[in-house]
């Protein structure tokens, strides 16, 4: 057993029992644990107190539209890709309260929610996820103005990372350059083999967390095995988004005929918006009781599909589900650039995976450059 | 770009989202459904250190309602009574339409870019505004009057659908005589009338404007701006000399909440006062 | 206590199964607040006791199905400040609206001994085909939090906060795995307006768009993929003709798909 703490930067091996050790570690330095679980046929990001929680040999399937789980290799831990969850719904939760408001003697109070957020510690974070949170903390963090909801979260977050094994058909970080190799912003990353776990710490409080557990410095062969098996990952990914000509083609194509013929198929249901790790717009509700004196005002998910997001007096600026398309598409592929030195896509596939018609962005893209004005 | 006209006070503020108590000092009806609130903000520190630039906003919530991005349309120069000339045109609005003196409301701000009047300096400035759309040029309008002679010639062309519609008209006598060639139409004219008709583009029919020299700053429905726009250019003005105040849907003013973009553009940040030269291949773009 | 300055509540009842009224009943927690808010004038599945019109709100629950139906909808429109609709029967015609695809006729001789008793309209529609309706609530039955918050806005002068988008943003929102694609079971998600909270589908269940078509409802695609991914266009019928299966877009695409050889 290694007497002290591995460095910042080290790579080891750790038997696959010791990840129980971490994660004791993690809850006992006042962390909750989110991690990929087994639950309504999919596997989902959750509360995760132990290994046992983790969804041990199963996998996903994923295809345009689809997604199945189906039993995959016995010994491992994370042999799945991204689900249907992502971690902004931690980070950047789908139903947050603002403020609230209370009327007395005439006169209105506000009073900001005071709840502090949980410590997270998440475990199995994947390269385009790691590169999505990035994204979102140029939105939150690097602007004129921080949000303090996100940015009590944030500073707060541990972050295990998790190099894939396989990748899907609907994966294509490759070309965003996100992944699947698991390079910085992290605390600890490990790469899984059948036997063992090869870990890299990423940070101090990732070194710390290693405390009691059987790591080893990793041997050549360990280190050379992981290697392989990210290079492996990285070679199975086909699907392709030319990134060289953005934002200028969008830009560009902004009347092509493929926004018309995209808009007879999209059903405006918001899920591409909503499963995307970096979209980030919001709404605001506000609940109150009959007399109207006490009040609650809550943020919540919004989608650039919704009639209401683009409201304005005396009509609406984007009425047709054209227009929507193309401002979700052109934000996330252009807009997004100007406006956060990055595209707002990571290349995680989600978008592709759970639009109930199988929309696929890469193929919309391609289509408008074949025809490109 | 990223100058910042947010105050650093605003941009400190732990909750950006939070709003300030602010209370209703006065009420003025302007027109048919539109009337001037002028507001203090609540906190006497608060209040005295309160400033803003001529075309920023500020949110005003009103709780259980909701909160909508208003222009300020009062003078800069006296900056402790903010004044918000509002329309009653949707559910927030129309509950801020009840509002008495004495009344309190939230209010945080101010956000968004400002008219660059440092532009116009020395040079000429034509203000063309289109109904509601006066309400954020008038701290312009204010704000030449202070110093009249740092501008050249100043020409307001202003147009309402109706002469019932038509904002502060009560005051355009002093603007007049103070150096201010203002010219008034409406689409519809009353019997009463005695003024142009016609929509307010028409209006540069009757100017003669020195392309070298001249600033326009146009805020009403966009596609007034459009025409506006054209005619400017069709006198040849430069793009880069015309500005423009753009309105998109709004909830958090602050560069979260994703609402206000057009193209590249969030508007409570680099706007709502645009160069044109900068948002020309997105401008007059159907359902943009 | 005398003469109320209290808003004048009534509640009204036609073709329907009740439900929805119960979902004012079941308020339980705001229930005290709601009467002491409000008037409650007429609600006879609540009290027996009924105060004469005008009112300022009318709850109307149920579809018209009877030509004296036809003609109380007009008086109560009369007697009502604003009218609003609550339930899949009032807003869209209900499951009673399969009707409209059948001969009623038949179904009369069928079911009742003495079929000449029977005095019924052809079709069940919706209030807002016989008289203006000023809000809509969706739903079989109603949310009873949306029904509040209806009342709510009504009583502060506010419009209400009732989205009309997808049923998918609210599962989202609550985590809910898609069950349409995970498990590829044929949900009305998608064409469905929102307020239920995505009940169905946190139950591993599809959407049966109780809550009727959502503000852009794009049927056409949806359909058309289902039935690629091997959904029989008969099922697809009986998928878009439930219990809103009557409000335009459902009613348009099961007509559509009827027709499929």
């Amino acid at each position: 057993m290694a007497p002290s703490l591995p460095r910042v930067g080290a790579r080891l091996t750790l038997a696959k029992s010791s990840l129980e050790q971490v994660f004791a570690n993690l809850r006992a330095a006042g962390f909750t644990l989110i991690g990929p679980r087994l639950r309504d046929a999919a596997l989902v990001l959750e509360e995760v107190t132990g290994l046992n929680d983790l969804p041990r040999g199963w996998r996903d399937q994923q295809a345009p539209g689809q997604y199945r789980v189906v039993p995959g290799q016995d010994s491992f831990y994370f042999d799945h890709l991204v689900g249907p969850h992502s971690w902004k719904q931690f980070l950047h939760p789908a139903r947050l309260k603002l403020f609230g408001a209370a009327k007395n003697n005439g006169t209105w109070s506000f009073q900001s929610a005071t709840a502090p957020p949980p410590r997270y510690a998440f475990i199995g974070v994947r390269a385009c996820d790691l590169a999505a949170i990035a994204r979102q903390d140029r939105v939150f963090l690097a602007g004129e103005f921080r949000d303090p909801h996100y940015a009590a979260r944030r500073e707060s977050l541990f972050l295990l990372a998790v190099n894939c094994g396989r990748a899907a058909p609907t994966c294509f970080c490759r070309s965003l350059q996100t992944g699947p190799r698991v390079t910085g912003g992290f605390d600890l990353a490990l790469t899984e083999l059948a036997d063992v776990f090869v870990l890299e710490v990423g940070s101090e409080a990732g070194a710390e967390m290693l405390r009691e557990t059987a790591w080893q410095p990793a041997t050549a062969l360990h280190a050379s095995r992981a290697e392989e098996a990210v290079r492996q990952t990285e070679s199975q990914i086909e699907r392709e988004l030319r990134t060289d000509d953005l934002p200028k083609l969008l830009y560009d194509n902004l009347e092509h005929p493929r926004w018309d013929e995209v808009a007879r198929r999209c059903l405006a249901c918001g899920n591409c918006t909503l499963v995307c790790p970096t979209c980030f717009c919001t709404t605001v509700e506000d609940a109150s009781n009959l007399a109207g004196t006490r009040v609650e005002r809550t943020r919540l998910w919004d989608s650039c599909f919704t009639l209401d997001f683009s409201h304005v007096h005396g009509g609406n600026s984007r009425p047709t589900l054209r227009a929507r398309y193309r401002q979700w598409l052109t934000h996330k592929l252009a807009s997004w650039k100007d406006q956060f030195g990055a595209l707002g896509c990571v290349g995680c596939g989600r978008c592709i995976t759970w639009c109930p018609v199988g929309i696929e962005l890469t193929e919309e893209v391609k289509a408008i450059r074949e025809k490109a004005a | 770009m990223s100058v910042s006209f947010t105050p650093a006070a605003v941009r400190a503020r732990a909750d950006p989202m939070l709003p300030g108590l602010a209370v209703v000092r006065g009420v003025k009806p302007e027109a048919y459904g539109v009337s001037t609130f002028s507001l203090a903000l609540a906190d006497p520190a608060e209040a005295a250190a309160y400033r803003f630039l001529p075309g920023q906003f500020n949110m005003l919530y009103l709780p259980g309602f909701g909160e909508v991005a208003i222009s300020v349309s009062s003078d800069p120069f006296e900056p402790q009574l903010i004044g918000h000339t509002i329309r009653f045109a949707g559910s927030v609005t129309r509950g801020l339409a009840r509002l008495q003196p004495g009344d309190a409301l939230g209010l945080r701000g101010p956000y968004g870019s400002a008219w660059p009047l440092e532009q116009a300096r020395g040079r000429d400035l034509v203000i063309v505004a289109g109904g509601i759309g006066l309400a954020p040029l008038r701290p312009v309008v204010l704000s030449v009057l202070r110093e009249r002679a740092a501008y050249g010639r100043v020409l307001l062309l202003y147009g309402g659908r109706t002469p019932p519609d038509l904002l502060y008209t009560e005051e355009f006598e002093r603007w007049q005589a103070a150096g201010i060639e203002t010219h008034v139409t409406v689409d519809r004219a009353s019997e009463d009338w005695r003024g142009q008709v016609g929509v307010v583009p028409q209006l540069f029919y009757r100017i003669r404007l020195d392309p070298r020299r001249t600033v326009v700053f146009t805020c009403g429905p966009e596609i007034m701006m459009r025409f506006v726009i054209y005619e400017a250019l069709a006198r040849r003005l430069p793009k880069e000399g015309v500005y423009l105040s753009m309105e998109r849907n709004m909830k958090c003013a602050v560069g979260f909440c994703g609402h206000c973009q057009f193209g590249p553009t969030f508007l409570c940040r680099q706007g709502p006062v645009l160069n044109f030269a900068a948002i020309e291949p997105f401008f007059g773009r159907e359902d943009f | 206590m005398g003469a109320s300055t209290r808003p004048k509540l009534a509640v009204f009842k036609f073709s329907s199964c009740d439900g929805c009224q119960l979902a004012l009943l079941s308020l339980e927690d705001e229930l005290l607040e709601l009467a002491g808010a409000v008037e409650i004038a007429y609600f006879l599945e609540a009290r027996s006791q009924t105060l004469p019109p005008p009112y300022d709100v009318a709850l109307v629950e149920g579809s018209i199905t009877t030509a004296e139906d036809s003609k109380r909808i007009q008086e109560i429109r009369q007697q009502a400040k604003l009218l609003v609709t609550i339930g899949a029967c009032a807003t869209a015609g209900g499951i009673q609206a399969l009707r409209n695809w059948k001969d009623v006729d038949e179904f009369t001789r069928a079911v009742y001994a003495t079929p000449a008793y029977i005095e019924t309209l052809k079709q069940s529609t919706p209030i807002s085909a016989h008289v203006p309706v000023d809000f809509e609530l969706n739903g079989c039955p109603v949310n009873k939090a949306q029904l509040l918050e209806v009342l709510t806005a009504l009583l502060l002068g506010r419009a209400p906060h009732l989205p009309a988008h997808s049923v998918c943003v609210e599962c989202k929102r609550r985590g809910t795995v898609c069950v349409a694609v995970a498990q590829g079971i044929a949900c009305l998600g998608p064409l469905t307006h929102a307020g239920c909270g995505a009940i169905c589908p946190a139950f591993n269940r599809g959407c049966f768009g109780c809550f009727g078509p959502m503000e852009s409802p794009n049927a056409d695609a949806l359909l058309a993929h289902l039935e690629e991914s091997g959904h029989a266009a008969a099922e697809l019928v009986r998928l878009t003709r439930g219990f809103t299966g009557f409000a335009e877009a459902f009613r348009t695409a099961s007509e559509k798909w009827e027709k499929r050889p």
